[in-house]
Protein backbone atom coordinates (compact mmCIF):
# COMPACT_ATOMS: atom_id res chain seq x y z
CA UNK A 1 0.00 0.00 0.00
CA UNK A 2 1.27 3.64 -0.96
CA UNK A 3 0.83 6.13 1.45
CA UNK A 4 0.44 9.42 -1.58
CA UNK A 5 -3.02 10.70 -1.05
CA UNK A 6 -4.91 9.56 -4.73
CA UNK A 7 -8.65 11.09 -3.37
CA UNK A 8 -9.53 14.15 -1.31
CA UNK A 9 -12.72 14.67 0.05
CA UNK A 10 -13.10 17.62 1.65
CA UNK A 11 -16.47 18.77 3.07
CA UNK A 12 -18.75 17.71 1.02
CA UNK A 13 -22.09 18.75 1.45
CA UNK A 14 -25.06 17.73 -0.92
CA UNK A 15 -28.78 18.34 -0.94
CA UNK A 16 -31.37 15.90 -2.97
CA UNK A 17 -34.90 16.67 -3.49
CA UNK A 18 -36.51 16.01 0.20
CA UNK A 19 -33.07 16.16 2.42
CA UNK A 20 -29.42 16.97 3.11
CA UNK A 21 -27.81 13.35 2.42
CA UNK A 22 -24.12 14.38 2.50
CA UNK A 23 -23.44 16.79 5.46
CA UNK A 24 -19.80 17.65 5.27
CA UNK A 25 -17.93 14.34 4.09
CA UNK A 26 -14.29 14.09 4.72
CA UNK A 27 -12.51 11.22 3.45
CA UNK A 28 -9.00 10.20 2.04
CA UNK A 29 -7.87 7.15 0.14
CA UNK A 30 -4.38 6.69 -0.57
CA UNK A 31 -2.78 4.94 -3.85
CA UNK A 32 -2.80 1.12 -4.02
CA UNK A 33 -5.08 1.38 -0.56
CA UNK A 34 -8.50 -0.68 -0.61
CA UNK A 35 -10.66 1.66 1.52
CA UNK A 36 -13.91 0.43 3.13
CA UNK A 37 -16.99 3.22 3.57
CA UNK A 38 -19.35 1.13 5.38
CA UNK A 39 -22.72 2.37 6.55
CA UNK A 40 -26.61 1.62 7.15
CA UNK A 41 -28.54 1.90 4.51
CA UNK A 42 -29.58 5.28 3.55
CA UNK A 43 -26.42 6.76 5.29
CA UNK A 44 -25.07 8.39 2.01
CA UNK A 45 -22.97 5.89 0.81
CA UNK A 46 -24.64 5.47 -2.62
CA UNK A 47 -24.95 9.21 -2.81
CA UNK A 48 -21.32 9.79 -2.23
CA UNK A 49 -20.21 7.49 -4.83
CA UNK A 50 -22.51 9.18 -6.90
CA UNK A 51 -21.06 12.44 -5.93
CA UNK A 52 -17.69 10.99 -6.31
CA UNK A 53 -18.44 10.26 -10.10
CA UNK A 54 -19.76 13.23 -11.08
CA UNK A 55 -23.35 11.86 -12.03
CA UNK A 56 -25.92 13.79 -13.06
CA UNK A 57 -27.69 15.60 -9.91
CA UNK A 58 -24.78 14.78 -7.40
CA UNK A 59 -22.97 17.91 -8.16
CA UNK A 60 -22.21 18.77 -3.91
CA UNK A 61 -23.06 22.56 -2.90
CA UNK A 62 -20.27 22.90 -0.88
CA UNK A 63 -16.36 21.44 -0.53
CA UNK A 64 -14.61 19.72 -3.54
CA UNK A 65 -13.30 16.80 -4.64
CA UNK A 66 -9.68 16.42 -4.98
CA UNK A 67 -8.10 13.26 -7.81
CA UNK A 68 -4.30 13.38 -7.47
CA UNK A 69 -4.21 16.86 -6.63
CA UNK A 70 -6.47 17.95 -9.51
CA UNK A 71 -10.00 19.61 -8.29
CA UNK A 72 -12.48 17.33 -9.97
CA UNK A 73 -15.19 19.01 -8.42
CA UNK A 74 -17.00 20.69 -11.79
CA UNK A 75 -15.36 17.77 -14.19
CA UNK A 76 -18.05 15.32 -16.24
CA UNK A 77 -18.26 11.66 -15.78
CA UNK A 78 -16.14 11.57 -18.82
CA UNK A 79 -13.77 13.46 -18.04
CA UNK A 80 -13.38 12.03 -14.41
CA UNK A 81 -13.16 8.38 -15.87
CA UNK A 82 -10.18 9.95 -18.42
CA UNK A 83 -8.13 10.55 -15.59
CA UNK A 84 -9.11 7.13 -13.91
CA UNK A 85 -11.89 6.91 -11.92
CA UNK A 86 -14.67 4.59 -12.39
CA UNK A 87 -17.43 3.08 -10.51
CA UNK A 88 -19.14 0.05 -10.42
CA UNK A 89 -22.96 0.85 -10.13
CA UNK A 90 -25.10 -1.08 -7.04
CA UNK A 91 -27.81 -1.79 -9.65
CA UNK A 92 -25.65 -2.43 -12.84
CA UNK A 93 -27.55 -0.99 -16.14
CA UNK A 94 -28.56 -3.23 -18.89
CA UNK A 95 -27.26 -2.37 -22.69
CA UNK A 96 -29.60 -3.99 -25.11
CA UNK A 97 -27.82 -5.78 -28.00
CA UNK A 98 -24.40 -5.03 -26.34
CA UNK A 99 -22.37 -8.27 -25.98
CA UNK A 100 -20.34 -8.76 -22.79
CA UNK A 101 -16.80 -8.78 -24.93
CA UNK A 102 -17.49 -5.68 -26.19
CA UNK A 103 -19.16 -4.07 -23.07
CA UNK A 104 -15.76 -5.17 -21.18
CA UNK A 105 -13.73 -3.98 -24.31
CA UNK A 106 -15.29 0.01 -23.49
CA UNK A 107 -12.85 0.84 -20.88
CA UNK A 108 -9.95 -0.89 -22.12
CA UNK A 109 -7.21 1.28 -23.18
CA UNK A 110 -5.73 -1.28 -25.36
CA UNK A 111 -8.58 -3.92 -25.27
CA UNK A 112 -7.79 -7.69 -25.98
CA UNK A 113 -8.94 -10.74 -25.53
CA UNK A 114 -6.85 -12.01 -22.88
CA UNK A 115 -7.54 -9.47 -20.97
CA UNK A 116 -11.11 -9.74 -20.82
CA UNK A 117 -11.11 -13.64 -20.47
CA UNK A 118 -9.10 -12.89 -17.32
CA UNK A 119 -11.37 -10.26 -16.33
CA UNK A 120 -14.83 -12.94 -16.47
CA UNK A 121 -12.15 -15.55 -15.07
CA UNK A 122 -11.87 -13.22 -11.75
CA UNK A 123 -15.67 -13.08 -11.06
CA UNK A 124 -15.65 -16.74 -11.76
CA UNK A 125 -17.78 -16.41 -14.69
CA UNK A 126 -16.65 -18.81 -17.86
CA UNK A 127 -15.60 -16.58 -20.81
CA UNK A 128 -16.74 -19.53 -23.42
CA UNK A 129 -20.46 -19.03 -22.43
CA UNK A 130 -20.36 -15.41 -21.39
CA UNK A 131 -18.56 -13.49 -24.05
CA UNK A 132 -21.19 -13.09 -26.33
CA UNK A 133 -23.81 -12.91 -24.09
CA UNK A 134 -26.02 -9.66 -23.97
CA UNK A 135 -25.61 -7.29 -21.01
CA UNK A 136 -29.33 -7.25 -20.49
CA UNK A 137 -32.51 -8.63 -19.23
CA UNK A 138 -31.95 -11.98 -19.58
CA UNK A 139 -28.77 -12.21 -17.40
CA UNK A 140 -29.67 -12.10 -13.79
CA UNK A 141 -28.37 -9.55 -11.28
CA UNK A 142 -25.86 -11.42 -9.89
CA UNK A 143 -24.49 -12.04 -13.81
CA UNK A 144 -24.65 -8.88 -14.17
CA UNK A 145 -22.95 -7.45 -11.24
CA UNK A 146 -19.88 -9.76 -12.02
CA UNK A 147 -19.90 -8.61 -15.34
CA UNK A 148 -20.04 -4.53 -14.14
CA UNK A 149 -17.09 -5.80 -11.52
CA UNK A 150 -15.19 -7.67 -14.54
CA UNK A 151 -15.44 -4.44 -16.83
CA UNK A 152 -14.05 -2.16 -14.16
CA UNK A 153 -11.11 -4.68 -13.63
CA UNK A 154 -10.57 -4.68 -17.42
CA UNK A 155 -10.37 -1.23 -17.44
CA UNK A 156 -7.61 -1.01 -15.03
CA UNK A 157 -8.50 2.08 -13.59
CA UNK A 158 -6.47 4.16 -11.03
CA UNK A 159 -9.16 4.39 -7.93
CA UNK A 160 -12.13 1.75 -8.47
CA UNK A 161 -15.20 2.75 -6.37
CA UNK A 162 -17.43 -0.53 -5.79
CA UNK A 163 -20.64 0.24 -4.73
CA UNK A 164 -22.20 -3.05 -2.99
CA UNK A 165 -20.45 -5.31 -5.20
CA UNK A 166 -21.31 -8.58 -2.82
CA UNK A 167 -25.39 -7.78 -3.49
CA UNK A 168 -27.02 -9.70 -5.74
CA UNK A 169 -24.23 -12.46 -5.95
CA UNK A 170 -24.43 -15.61 -4.66
CA UNK A 171 -23.01 -16.78 -1.82
CA UNK A 172 -20.16 -19.04 -3.33
CA UNK A 173 -18.90 -16.47 -5.46
CA UNK A 174 -18.57 -13.74 -2.38
CA UNK A 175 -14.99 -15.13 -1.77
CA UNK A 176 -14.05 -14.09 -5.14
CA UNK A 177 -15.14 -10.93 -5.20
CA UNK A 178 -13.01 -10.62 -2.15
CA UNK A 179 -10.00 -11.72 -3.68
CA UNK A 180 -11.01 -9.76 -6.63
CA UNK A 181 -11.06 -6.78 -4.39
CA UNK A 182 -7.55 -7.77 -3.05
CA UNK A 183 -6.06 -8.53 -6.31
CA UNK A 184 -7.29 -5.07 -7.71
CA UNK A 185 -5.33 -3.22 -5.14
CA UNK A 186 -2.25 -6.05 -5.27
CA UNK A 187 -2.19 -4.27 -8.98
CA UNK A 188 -2.24 -0.88 -8.35
CA UNK A 189 -5.90 0.05 -8.30
CA UNK A 190 -6.77 1.85 -4.92
CA UNK A 191 -10.43 0.53 -4.54
CA UNK A 192 -13.57 2.48 -2.74
CA UNK A 193 -15.17 -0.63 -1.70
CA UNK A 194 -18.96 0.45 -0.27
CA UNK A 195 -20.29 -2.02 1.93
CA UNK A 196 -23.26 -2.43 4.90
CA UNK A 197 -21.64 -6.03 5.32
CA UNK A 198 -19.11 -5.34 8.11
CA UNK A 199 -17.79 -8.46 6.85
CA UNK A 200 -16.65 -7.26 3.17
CA UNK A 201 -14.57 -4.96 5.23
CA UNK A 202 -12.58 -7.42 5.95
CA UNK A 203 -10.09 -7.06 2.49
CA UNK A 204 -9.52 -3.81 3.24
CA UNK A 205 -6.23 -1.98 4.38
CA UNK A 206 -8.54 1.06 6.10
CA UNK A 207 -11.99 1.66 6.44
CA UNK A 208 -14.33 4.54 7.47
CA UNK A 209 -17.46 4.63 8.74
CA UNK A 210 -20.56 7.13 7.19
CA UNK A 211 -23.19 8.17 9.06
CA UNK A 212 -26.03 10.34 8.59
CA UNK A 213 -24.14 12.17 5.38
CA UNK A 214 -21.16 12.42 7.12
CA UNK A 215 -17.74 10.35 7.94
CA UNK A 216 -17.56 9.68 11.45
CA UNK A 217 -14.84 7.19 12.11
CA UNK A 218 -11.95 6.30 9.97
CA UNK A 219 -9.27 3.82 11.02
CA UNK A 220 -8.03 0.04 10.54
CA UNK A 221 -10.75 -2.47 9.73
CA UNK A 222 -11.04 -4.34 12.32
CA UNK A 223 -11.57 -0.93 14.66
CA UNK A 224 -14.40 0.07 12.57
CA UNK A 225 -16.02 -3.03 12.06
CA UNK A 226 -16.01 -3.64 16.02
CA UNK A 227 -17.37 -0.04 16.12
CA UNK A 228 -20.15 -0.85 13.22
CA UNK A 229 -21.23 -4.02 14.70
CA UNK A 230 -21.33 -3.05 18.28
CA UNK A 231 -22.94 0.35 17.87
CA UNK A 232 -24.20 1.05 13.92
CA UNK A 233 -26.00 -2.29 13.41
CA UNK A 234 -28.71 -2.27 16.32
CA UNK A 235 -29.71 1.13 14.73
CA UNK A 236 -30.66 -0.61 12.04
CA UNK A 237 -32.74 -2.59 13.30
CA UNK A 238 -34.43 0.52 14.74
CA UNK A 239 -34.73 2.09 10.93
CA UNK A 240 -35.80 -0.94 9.69
CA UNK A 241 -33.52 -0.70 7.19
CA UNK A 242 -35.83 2.33 5.68
CA UNK A 243 -34.30 5.41 3.65
CA UNK A 244 -33.81 8.42 5.80
CA UNK A 245 -34.93 11.55 4.96
CA UNK A 246 -38.15 13.21 5.10
CA UNK A 247 -39.72 10.65 3.54
CA UNK A 248 -38.16 8.30 6.70
CA UNK A 249 -40.34 10.24 8.98
CA UNK A 250 -37.45 11.50 10.48
CA UNK A 251 -36.26 8.31 12.42
CA UNK A 252 -32.68 8.78 11.02
CA UNK A 253 -32.40 12.13 11.98
CA UNK A 254 -33.87 11.08 15.65
CA UNK A 255 -30.68 8.33 15.90
CA UNK A 256 -28.21 11.35 15.19
CA UNK A 257 -29.94 14.03 16.79
CA UNK A 258 -30.26 12.04 19.84
CA UNK A 259 -26.35 11.47 19.46
CA UNK A 260 -26.19 8.19 19.76
CA UNK A 261 -23.84 7.93 17.18
CA UNK A 262 -21.38 10.39 18.26
CA UNK A 263 -20.88 8.84 21.86
CA UNK B 1 -39.55 -11.59 -69.14
CA UNK B 2 -36.11 -13.33 -68.26
CA UNK B 3 -36.56 -16.96 -69.23
CA UNK B 4 -36.37 -19.36 -66.21
CA UNK B 5 -33.32 -21.22 -65.46
CA UNK B 6 -33.45 -25.05 -64.78
CA UNK B 7 -32.71 -25.38 -60.76
CA UNK B 8 -28.45 -25.50 -60.09
CA UNK B 9 -28.14 -23.64 -63.15
CA UNK B 10 -26.19 -20.00 -62.89
CA UNK B 11 -27.31 -17.49 -65.77
CA UNK B 12 -25.59 -17.91 -68.59
CA UNK B 13 -27.41 -14.89 -70.66
CA UNK B 14 -26.72 -12.07 -67.94
CA UNK B 15 -22.77 -12.76 -68.54
CA UNK B 16 -23.32 -11.79 -72.44
CA UNK B 17 -24.85 -8.94 -72.17
CA UNK B 18 -23.74 -5.18 -73.06
CA UNK B 19 -19.45 -4.95 -72.02
CA UNK B 20 -21.19 -2.46 -69.48
CA UNK B 21 -22.32 -5.72 -67.00
CA UNK B 22 -19.45 -6.52 -65.49
CA UNK B 23 -18.75 -3.05 -64.56
CA UNK B 24 -22.41 -2.24 -63.21
CA UNK B 25 -22.03 -5.91 -61.35
CA UNK B 26 -19.15 -4.70 -59.60
CA UNK B 27 -20.68 -1.22 -58.86
CA UNK B 28 -23.65 -3.03 -57.34
CA UNK B 29 -21.62 -5.46 -55.21
CA UNK B 30 -19.55 -2.90 -53.63
CA UNK B 31 -22.40 -1.20 -52.46
CA UNK B 32 -24.36 -4.15 -51.72
CA UNK B 33 -21.21 -4.86 -49.28
CA UNK B 34 -21.58 -1.34 -48.10
CA UNK B 35 -25.18 -2.28 -46.94
CA UNK B 36 -23.78 -5.05 -44.89
CA UNK B 37 -24.05 -7.94 -47.50
CA UNK B 38 -21.93 -10.53 -48.35
CA UNK B 39 -21.21 -10.22 -51.86
CA UNK B 40 -19.37 -13.91 -52.13
CA UNK B 41 -22.55 -15.43 -51.48
CA UNK B 42 -24.35 -14.08 -54.54
CA UNK B 43 -22.02 -15.59 -56.46
CA UNK B 44 -22.09 -19.37 -54.71
CA UNK B 45 -23.99 -21.54 -56.84
CA UNK B 46 -25.52 -23.49 -53.79
CA UNK B 47 -27.13 -19.91 -52.84
CA UNK B 48 -29.78 -18.61 -54.67
CA UNK B 49 -29.83 -14.95 -55.39
CA UNK B 50 -30.73 -12.33 -57.24
CA UNK B 51 -29.12 -8.80 -58.51
CA UNK B 52 -30.95 -5.57 -59.58
CA UNK B 53 -29.78 -2.77 -60.56
CA UNK B 54 -32.17 -0.15 -60.89
CA UNK B 55 -34.00 -1.70 -63.95
CA UNK B 56 -31.69 -4.31 -64.77
CA UNK B 57 -31.50 -7.69 -64.13
CA UNK B 58 -28.15 -8.30 -63.34
CA UNK B 59 -27.55 -12.16 -62.38
CA UNK B 60 -30.21 -14.65 -60.96
CA UNK B 61 -28.90 -18.07 -59.90
CA UNK B 62 -31.67 -20.92 -58.46
CA UNK B 63 -31.22 -23.57 -56.16
CA UNK B 64 -33.48 -26.62 -56.32
CA UNK B 65 -37.03 -25.72 -55.65
CA UNK B 66 -36.73 -21.79 -55.59
CA UNK B 67 -37.51 -20.33 -59.12
CA UNK B 68 -37.00 -16.42 -59.46
CA UNK B 69 -38.74 -15.22 -62.48
CA UNK B 70 -37.92 -10.97 -62.96
CA UNK B 71 -38.60 -9.00 -65.41
CA UNK B 72 -37.40 -5.62 -66.44
CA UNK B 73 -39.89 -2.70 -66.68
CA UNK B 74 -39.29 0.93 -67.85
CA UNK B 75 -38.39 2.02 -64.11
CA UNK B 76 -37.36 -1.52 -62.01
CA UNK B 77 -38.26 -4.58 -62.07
CA UNK B 78 -41.05 -7.18 -61.71
CA UNK B 79 -40.07 -10.20 -59.73
CA UNK B 80 -41.85 -13.39 -59.02
CA UNK B 81 -40.44 -16.10 -56.06
CA UNK B 82 -42.06 -19.23 -55.83
CA UNK B 83 -40.92 -22.11 -53.51
CA UNK B 84 -42.17 -25.37 -54.51
CA UNK B 85 -43.66 -26.78 -51.46
CA UNK B 86 -42.30 -29.30 -48.54
CA UNK B 87 -38.87 -27.29 -49.84
CA UNK B 88 -36.41 -26.86 -47.05
CA UNK B 89 -34.15 -24.33 -48.46
CA UNK B 90 -30.41 -25.24 -47.16
CA UNK B 91 -29.14 -21.15 -47.20
CA UNK B 92 -31.32 -18.41 -47.28
CA UNK B 93 -31.90 -16.97 -51.03
CA UNK B 94 -30.56 -13.23 -51.65
CA UNK B 95 -31.41 -10.84 -53.06
CA UNK B 96 -30.24 -7.07 -53.66
CA UNK B 97 -31.69 -4.24 -54.99
CA UNK B 98 -29.91 -0.90 -55.50
CA UNK B 99 -29.26 2.08 -57.73
CA UNK B 100 -25.67 3.54 -58.27
CA UNK B 101 -26.74 7.00 -59.64
CA UNK B 102 -27.97 10.09 -57.77
CA UNK B 103 -31.10 10.32 -59.17
CA UNK B 104 -34.18 8.55 -60.76
CA UNK B 105 -36.50 6.05 -60.04
CA UNK B 106 -36.92 2.28 -58.67
CA UNK B 107 -40.21 0.30 -58.62
CA UNK B 108 -39.99 -3.15 -57.61
CA UNK B 109 -43.13 -5.37 -57.71
CA UNK B 110 -42.42 -8.46 -56.16
CA UNK B 111 -44.45 -11.86 -55.46
CA UNK B 112 -43.32 -14.36 -53.14
CA UNK B 113 -44.98 -17.69 -52.94
CA UNK B 114 -43.92 -20.33 -50.47
CA UNK B 115 -45.92 -23.54 -50.65
CA UNK B 116 -47.11 -25.40 -48.37
CA UNK B 117 -44.76 -26.53 -46.04
CA UNK B 118 -41.77 -24.94 -47.18
CA UNK B 119 -39.25 -23.29 -45.03
CA UNK B 120 -37.22 -20.51 -46.81
CA UNK B 121 -35.28 -17.49 -45.36
CA UNK B 122 -34.59 -14.38 -47.32
CA UNK B 123 -31.73 -11.82 -47.21
CA UNK B 124 -32.46 -9.12 -49.24
CA UNK B 125 -30.11 -5.79 -49.02
CA UNK B 126 -31.20 -2.60 -50.77
CA UNK B 127 -28.73 -0.04 -51.52
CA UNK B 128 -28.42 3.57 -52.32
CA UNK B 129 -25.23 4.68 -51.53
CA UNK B 130 -25.16 7.90 -53.90
CA UNK B 131 -28.93 9.03 -53.49
CA UNK B 132 -29.63 12.61 -53.53
CA UNK B 133 -32.74 12.97 -55.55
CA UNK B 134 -34.07 9.09 -55.50
CA UNK B 135 -37.20 7.41 -55.13
CA UNK B 136 -37.38 3.26 -54.65
CA UNK B 137 -40.86 2.26 -54.26
CA UNK B 138 -41.93 -1.45 -53.51
CA UNK B 139 -45.07 -3.07 -53.68
CA UNK B 140 -44.53 -6.84 -52.10
CA UNK B 141 -47.55 -9.51 -52.14
CA UNK B 142 -46.76 -12.88 -50.06
CA UNK B 143 -48.15 -16.13 -49.75
CA UNK B 144 -46.87 -18.20 -46.74
CA UNK B 145 -49.22 -21.32 -47.57
CA UNK B 146 -50.66 -23.83 -45.26
CA UNK B 147 -47.62 -24.97 -42.64
CA UNK B 148 -44.98 -23.18 -44.60
CA UNK B 149 -42.42 -20.74 -43.17
CA UNK B 150 -40.88 -17.81 -44.39
CA UNK B 151 -38.09 -15.44 -42.57
CA UNK B 152 -37.03 -12.23 -44.38
CA UNK B 153 -35.03 -9.76 -43.30
CA UNK B 154 -33.98 -6.60 -45.65
CA UNK B 155 -31.21 -4.13 -44.64
CA UNK B 156 -30.78 -0.68 -46.29
CA UNK B 157 -27.88 1.70 -46.25
CA UNK B 158 -28.89 4.99 -48.07
CA UNK B 159 -25.39 7.12 -48.31
CA UNK B 160 -25.00 10.22 -46.51
CA UNK B 161 -26.98 12.77 -48.22
CA UNK B 162 -30.54 11.77 -47.16
CA UNK B 163 -32.00 13.01 -50.96
CA UNK B 164 -33.79 9.48 -50.76
CA UNK B 165 -37.20 8.26 -50.43
CA UNK B 166 -38.16 4.74 -49.84
CA UNK B 167 -41.78 3.71 -49.55
CA UNK B 168 -42.75 -0.36 -49.40
CA UNK B 169 -45.65 -1.52 -49.38
CA UNK B 170 -46.15 -5.11 -48.56
CA UNK B 171 -49.23 -7.06 -48.44
CA UNK B 172 -49.00 -10.67 -46.72
CA UNK B 173 -51.41 -13.53 -46.55
CA UNK B 174 -50.45 -16.46 -44.05
CA UNK B 175 -52.83 -19.93 -44.17
CA UNK B 176 -53.04 -22.43 -41.84
CA UNK B 177 -50.43 -23.02 -39.23
CA UNK B 178 -47.69 -20.61 -41.56
CA UNK B 179 -44.93 -18.65 -39.87
CA UNK B 180 -43.54 -15.42 -41.51
CA UNK B 181 -40.86 -13.41 -40.00
CA UNK B 182 -40.12 -10.10 -41.05
CA UNK B 183 -37.25 -7.79 -40.31
CA UNK B 184 -36.42 -4.00 -42.21
CA UNK B 185 -33.39 -2.20 -40.87
CA UNK B 186 -31.94 0.85 -41.69
CA UNK B 187 -29.27 1.55 -38.67
CA UNK B 188 -26.62 2.92 -41.06
CA UNK B 189 -26.02 6.33 -43.45
CA UNK B 190 -28.98 8.46 -43.33
CA UNK B 191 -32.76 7.76 -43.95
CA UNK B 192 -34.28 10.50 -46.09
CA UNK B 193 -37.67 9.59 -46.12
CA UNK B 194 -39.46 6.00 -45.33
CA UNK B 195 -42.48 5.59 -45.20
CA UNK B 196 -43.26 1.21 -44.23
CA UNK B 197 -46.28 -0.06 -44.92
CA UNK B 198 -47.02 -3.89 -44.03
CA UNK B 199 -50.66 -5.24 -43.74
CA UNK B 200 -51.22 -8.97 -43.14
CA UNK B 201 -53.67 -11.45 -42.71
CA UNK B 202 -53.45 -14.35 -40.51
CA UNK B 203 -55.28 -17.51 -40.40
CA UNK B 204 -55.48 -20.34 -37.87
CA UNK B 205 -52.61 -21.37 -35.76
CA UNK B 206 -50.85 -19.44 -38.30
CA UNK B 207 -47.82 -16.75 -36.71
CA UNK B 208 -46.51 -13.24 -38.05
CA UNK B 209 -43.56 -11.25 -36.43
CA UNK B 210 -42.61 -7.81 -38.00
CA UNK B 211 -39.47 -6.25 -36.80
CA UNK B 212 -39.05 -2.57 -37.70
CA UNK B 213 -35.61 -0.66 -36.98
CA UNK B 214 -34.58 2.63 -38.09
CA UNK B 215 -32.14 5.59 -36.53
CA UNK B 216 -32.94 8.66 -38.13
CA UNK B 217 -30.92 12.54 -38.05
CA UNK B 218 -30.88 15.71 -39.76
CA UNK B 219 -34.36 16.36 -41.53
CA UNK B 220 -34.85 12.34 -41.77
CA UNK B 221 -38.65 11.32 -41.39
CA UNK B 222 -39.62 7.69 -40.30
CA UNK B 223 -43.05 6.56 -40.26
CA UNK B 224 -44.30 2.73 -39.79
CA UNK B 225 -47.63 1.93 -40.72
CA UNK B 226 -48.41 -1.89 -39.73
CA UNK B 227 -51.63 -3.61 -39.86
CA UNK B 228 -52.43 -7.46 -38.38
CA UNK B 229 -55.08 -8.82 -38.60
CA UNK B 230 -55.36 -12.41 -36.39
CA UNK B 231 -58.37 -13.68 -38.33
CA UNK B 232 -58.06 -17.62 -37.31
CA UNK B 233 -58.33 -19.21 -34.42
CA UNK B 234 -55.40 -19.16 -32.43
CA UNK B 235 -53.71 -17.04 -34.44
CA UNK B 236 -50.50 -14.74 -33.50
CA UNK B 237 -48.78 -11.88 -34.26
CA UNK B 238 -46.32 -9.76 -32.94
CA UNK B 239 -44.90 -5.68 -33.97
CA UNK B 240 -42.05 -4.49 -32.31
CA UNK B 241 -40.77 -1.42 -33.91
CA UNK B 242 -37.29 -0.13 -32.29
CA UNK B 243 -36.70 3.80 -33.51
CA UNK B 244 -33.99 6.37 -32.67
CA UNK B 245 -34.37 10.30 -34.14
CA UNK B 246 -31.79 12.90 -33.31
CA UNK B 247 -31.20 16.58 -34.73
CA UNK B 248 -34.52 17.91 -36.02
CA UNK B 249 -35.47 13.89 -37.26
CA UNK B 250 -39.47 12.75 -36.98
CA UNK B 251 -40.29 9.04 -36.37
CA UNK B 252 -44.01 7.73 -36.13
CA UNK B 253 -45.43 4.71 -35.46
CA UNK B 254 -48.75 3.05 -36.31
CA UNK B 255 -49.68 -0.29 -35.34
CA UNK B 256 -53.11 -1.43 -35.48
CA UNK B 257 -53.60 -5.61 -34.18
CA UNK B 258 -56.91 -7.00 -34.36
CA UNK B 259 -57.85 -10.26 -32.28
CA UNK B 260 -60.61 -11.52 -34.79
CA UNK B 261 -60.82 -15.00 -33.61
CA UNK B 262 -60.96 -17.07 -30.33
CA UNK B 263 -57.80 -17.62 -28.68
CA UNK B 264 -55.85 -15.15 -31.43
CA UNK B 265 -53.37 -13.34 -29.43
CA UNK B 266 -51.58 -10.22 -30.30
CA UNK B 267 -48.94 -7.76 -28.77
CA UNK B 268 -47.35 -4.62 -30.17
CA UNK B 269 -44.16 -3.36 -28.62
CA UNK B 270 -42.84 0.11 -29.73
CA UNK B 271 -39.57 2.09 -28.02
CA UNK B 272 -38.63 4.96 -29.55
CA UNK B 273 -35.42 7.04 -28.47
CA UNK B 274 -35.71 10.85 -28.97
CA UNK B 275 -32.68 13.15 -29.35
CA UNK B 276 -31.94 17.10 -29.89
CA UNK B 277 -35.24 18.65 -31.64
CA UNK B 278 -36.30 15.29 -32.86
CA UNK B 279 -39.91 14.07 -32.71
CA UNK B 280 -41.28 10.68 -32.24
CA UNK B 281 -45.11 9.42 -31.72
CA UNK B 282 -46.81 5.89 -31.12
CA UNK B 283 -50.22 5.21 -32.08
CA UNK B 284 -50.79 1.93 -30.87
CA UNK B 285 -54.68 0.59 -32.23
CA UNK B 286 -56.20 -2.27 -30.72
CA UNK B 287 -59.45 -4.26 -31.49
CA UNK B 288 -60.80 -7.51 -30.30
CA UNK B 289 -63.56 -9.04 -32.25
CA UNK B 290 -64.21 -11.96 -29.92
CA UNK B 291 -64.18 -12.11 -26.11
CA UNK B 292 -61.76 -15.06 -26.22
CA UNK B 293 -59.17 -13.12 -28.34
CA UNK B 294 -56.14 -10.98 -26.30
CA UNK B 295 -54.18 -8.08 -28.09
CA UNK B 296 -51.83 -6.00 -25.47
CA UNK B 297 -49.49 -3.07 -26.36
CA UNK B 298 -46.88 -0.94 -25.06
CA UNK B 299 -44.81 1.76 -25.95
CA UNK B 300 -41.77 3.12 -24.37
CA UNK B 301 -40.65 6.87 -25.88
CA UNK B 302 -38.00 9.32 -24.67
CA UNK B 303 -34.08 10.20 -23.96
CA UNK B 304 -31.53 7.06 -23.61
CA UNK B 305 -31.36 5.46 -20.38
CA UNK B 306 -29.43 8.27 -17.82
CA UNK B 307 -27.74 5.26 -15.82
CA UNK B 308 -26.50 3.40 -19.28
CA UNK B 309 -25.44 6.57 -20.12
CA UNK B 310 -23.40 7.58 -17.23
CA UNK B 311 -22.43 3.88 -17.10
CA UNK B 312 -20.61 4.19 -20.41
CA UNK B 313 -19.05 7.57 -20.05
CA UNK B 314 -17.67 6.12 -16.36
CA UNK B 315 -15.94 4.00 -18.61
CA UNK B 316 -14.46 7.03 -20.52
CA UNK B 317 -16.62 7.66 -23.45
CA UNK B 318 -17.84 10.92 -24.53
CA UNK B 319 -21.60 11.46 -23.80
CA UNK B 320 -22.36 11.48 -28.40
CA UNK B 321 -20.26 7.80 -28.18
CA UNK B 322 -22.22 6.82 -24.97
CA UNK B 323 -25.52 7.62 -26.96
CA UNK B 324 -24.36 6.07 -30.16
CA UNK B 325 -23.77 2.64 -28.32
CA UNK B 326 -27.25 2.60 -26.75
CA UNK B 327 -28.94 3.58 -29.42
CA UNK B 328 -26.99 0.88 -31.67
CA UNK B 329 -27.59 -1.69 -29.32
CA UNK B 330 -31.19 -0.98 -29.19
CA UNK B 331 -31.30 -1.11 -32.93
CA UNK B 332 -28.68 -4.41 -33.05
Amino acid sequence: MGTDVLLEVEDVWLHRPGAEVLRGVNLTVRCGEVHALLGLNGSGKTSLALTLMGAGGYRPERGRILFDGQDITGLSVTERARLGLTLAWQEPARFEGLPTADYLALGMREPSRERIEEALTAVALSPAAYLSRIVNSALSGGERKRIELAAVYAMQPRLAILDEPDSGVDVLCIGDIMALIRRMGSEGTSVLLITHRDEMAGVADTASLICGGAVIDTGTPAEVREYFAQRCRPHGDLLGNQPWGAEAGGTYQRVVAEGVCSE
Amino acid sequence: MNSVLPAGARSSILEQRDPGWARDFEAILRAYEQAGGKPDALQTPRVASAVISGNRVLAVNLVAGVNIEAEELENGVRARIVVAPGTKVDYPVHLCFGMIPSEGLQEIISEFDIGEGAEVGFLAHCTFPNAVDLKHVMDARIHVRRGATMRYSEAHYHGSVGGIEVLPTTHAQIDEAGQLESEFSLVHGRVGRLEIQFEVDVAARGTVELVAKAYGSAGDQIRVDEVVRLNGEGARGLTRTRAAVRDRATSEVYTTAEGNAPGAVGHMDCTEIVRGEAMARNVPVVVVRDDRARVTHEAAIGSVSKKELETLMARGLDEDAAVDIIIRGMLA
